[in-house]
């Protein structure tokens, strides 16, 4: 008897007794879980996705979890959403919900903006290979540049289905696009600074004049659909998911489907992506040298991503006598409506006239189609190769 | 095919694929532009 009494206590300090002997790394991670829930409660850093993905890694990290095993909880969204790249493609039609492509339609020209913020991808992709990543984890990375949680998961995930490149890496890459996206106000303004003169910082813009018909609006989906699907059919999904969330709203027939893209199918996918996210936070598995420098090398994608768009900027504004303010460029990346919002303030810090919003509304959408545009091409190209 | 020939194919081409699709998709939104313009409404028509 009293031998079971002291077995059955002993089964109820397990966990500690583990936690002792091994649990180094598991605390490590709950200390990162605790900064990441300081990030999201504290700070507004994209609580949507942070508070999820921190609360996952809690449960994984604490003693002897099952929430990773075979049928764990966390395991199983995992399976159902991550596994299959569901749950990014149903937050991409909630995202294609939420935009406005009027801007961009008004002066498609803004649309290169969307390419040039795309060459953190490529050089970063460079880095990561030179620094010994595998082709398919430099890929993994390259897509931090995107500035694109949901691209980023989906591809990186592709990856860890064919086993190469470990399931951990794809929470180290989640976390860090995530965190990055959110930083994006702090990381941007003094690259802005750094390589525009107060001459061209100042620029004013005139609003765009031309005016967008409904059927035009309604065509563009559908259009681009049909050319990515064309010309880069790997990435046909990310588009298409964003381009149907787009067509449901612009077609004014479906609000209750567009509503619940933008709201209900988004809010859960998000919940679910961020705690299966988080269970792959795992201490032992998540705590590498490759973490750190995937850390390292999605700081490197986005501040690239700033500098080709505003360099393209800068040839922009030599080529047009002066009349295209360079900031607009470093609205070319995917962090919508954050980017665009970034112009315009910093637009107005410098002349206090200067209304450039719609303008880094057209480049931030552009940003959006070309990072998803530059995943597809990514990804048929890793086909052509034969590597995946 | 080694690193540094995946490297710069992937830059060159994918980049290069992606600044040349979105081109094609800034041509194709005047396309749109030029056939379906704005119409003045029906009562800005009557006035």
């Amino acid at each position: 008897m009293t031998d079971a009494i002291l077995n059955g206590l002993g089964a109820l300090f397990e966990g500690v007794r583990f936690m002792l002997a091994h649990g180094g790394p598991n605390l490590i991670m709950i200390a990162v879980a605790g900064v990441m829930f300081w990030l999201a409660i504290a700070k507004g850093v994209e609580p949507l996705l942070l508070l999820p993905i921190a609360f996952g890694c809690l449960m994984v990290n604490l003693p002897l979890s099952e929430v990773m095993q075979a049928d764990g909880v966390l395991k199983t969204l995992y399976d159902f959403g991550i596994g299959n790249e569901l749950f990014p493609l149903l937050i991409f039609v909630g995202i294609g919900s939420m935009t406005d492509f009027t801007p961009l339609l008004a002066n498609p020209r803004l649309l290169l903006f969307g390419a040039a913020g795309q060459l953190g991808i490529f050089i970063t992709l460079l880095l990561a290979l030179a620094l010994g990543f595998s082709k398919e984890a430099a890929v993994s990375v390259a897509a931090i540049g995107a500035c694109d949680g949901p691209t980023v998961i989906y591809v990186s995930n592709m990856f860890a289905g064919m086993d190469r490149i470990p399931t951990a890496m794809v929470g180290a890459l989640a976390v860090a696009a995530y965190s990055y996206m959110a930083l994006v106000p702090v990381i941007q303004p003094p690259i802005m600074r750094l390589l525009t003169t107060r001459k061209e910082r100042e620029v004013k813009m005139p609003s765009p004049k031309g005016k967008i018909s409904k059927t035009a609006l309604i065509a563009f989906p559908i259009v681009v659909t049909i050319i990515t699907g064309v010309i880069a059919p790997k990435g046909l999904p990310l588009m298409g998911m964003i381009m149907l969330g787009n067509f449901m709203k612009v077609s004014g027939v479906v609000p209750r489907l567009a509503n619940a893209a933008e709201n209900e199918i988004a809010n859960i996918a998000t919940l679910f992506l961020g705690l299966a996210i988080g269970g792959t936070m795992a201490g032992p598995q998540f705590l590498t040298r490759e973490t750190l420098m995937v850390f390292g090398l999605g700081l490197v994608a986005i501040t690239i991503d700033t500098v080709g768009g505003i360099l393209l900027g800068k040839i922009w504004y030599l080529l047009s006598g002066g009349k295209v303010n360079p900031l607009v460029g470093a609205a070319g990346i995917s962090a919508y409506p954050m980017a665009a919002r970034l112009v315009q303030n910093e637009g107005q810090r410098w002349n206090k006239h200067n209304y450039l919003l719609m303008h880094a509304m057209g480049a931030n959408t552009g940003g959006q189609i070309g990072s998803v545009m530059a995943a597809a091409i990514m990804l048929s190209l890793l086909k052509g190769l034969g590597i995946i | 095919m080694n690193n540094v020939v995946f490297g710069l194919t992937m830059l060159v081409v994918g980049m290069g694929g992606t600044l040349a699709t979105l081109f094609l998709i800034t041509l194709v939104i005047h396309a749109l532009a030029a056939f379906f313009p704005v119409r003045p409404d029906a009562k800005e028509a009557g006035k």
